[in-house]
């Protein structure tokens, strides 16, 4: 049963990839794409967890909880320089 | 039994990150598209982490908590940041496919009837960021 759910999870998760990459070169405006980028790392976590199930390894949680915390700072960093023209102020 | 349960949760947690790229991808305006990818992905993302939590939990080497973490810090940062980008959107006056605000009474169409993109009124001149000059 998991043998056959994984290979459709991964393709599922890929095609929301392309998608998300999609609206990313399309834009329009900045926020679409900043918008698109975040759903690009939630997506990048899902794809690791899933590898972990496949593979059967825990080492990849390290991986999903960075790419989790430097994603955020990423969006709030960008949605800050267009809010306020600077992002440490 | 277990293995249905995973199944489940693995495909359940796919479709819904498949459901939000797709919003995010066709919907119309950039506030409907906000809610594709800070709704559905984030169900999705913890369905599988759920997964993989009781996968490695019942592998025989003890409770898997890692993912406990990751799903913590996913649901308090997704709302934050779709606040900003709301916030930011607004500030760069992105069109919407809502009518503007009460007070215009000429405008007489039924809710459900809007089609088209509507440009709101633009209010007191301020610079826009790239506008700016520091």
């Amino acid at each position: 049963m998991l043998k056959l759910v994984i290979p459709i999870a991964f393709a599922l998760v890929a095609a929301a990839v392309a998608m998300s990459v999609w609206r990313l070169l399309r834009g329009p405006s900045a926020p679409d794409r900043i918008l698109a980028l975040d759903t690009l790392y939630v997506n990048a976590i899902a794809l690791l967890v899933l590898l972990g199930i496949h593979l059967g390894s825990a080492l990849y949680f390290e991986a999903a909880l960075l790419i989790a915390m430097m994603g955020f700072v990423g969006t709030v960093a960008l949605c800050k320089y267009l809010l306020r023209g600077d992002i440490i102020e | 039994m277990l293995e249905y349960l995973l199944s489940f949760l693995i495909l359940a947690g796919a479709l819904f990150t498949f459901i939000g790229a797709l919003g995010l991808a066709r919907l119309r305006d950039f506030y409907t598209r906000l809610h594709g990818p800070t709704k559905a992905t984030t169900l999705g993302v913890g369905c599988l982490l759920i997964a993989s939590s009781v996968y490695f939990s019942s592998q025989g080497r003890g409770m898997s908590l890692h993912e406990v973490l990751v799903t913590l810090f996913l649901f308090i940062t997704a709302p934050i940041s779709a606040h900003l980008l709301a916030k930011t959107a607004l500030h760069l006056r992105i069109e919407s496919l809502a009518p503007p605000p009460q007070g215009d009474q000429s405008d007489t169409r039924e809710a459900g009837s809007y089609t088209e993109i509507i440009t709101p009124p633009r209010p007191p001149e301020r610079p826009l960021p790239e506008e700016r000059t520091r």
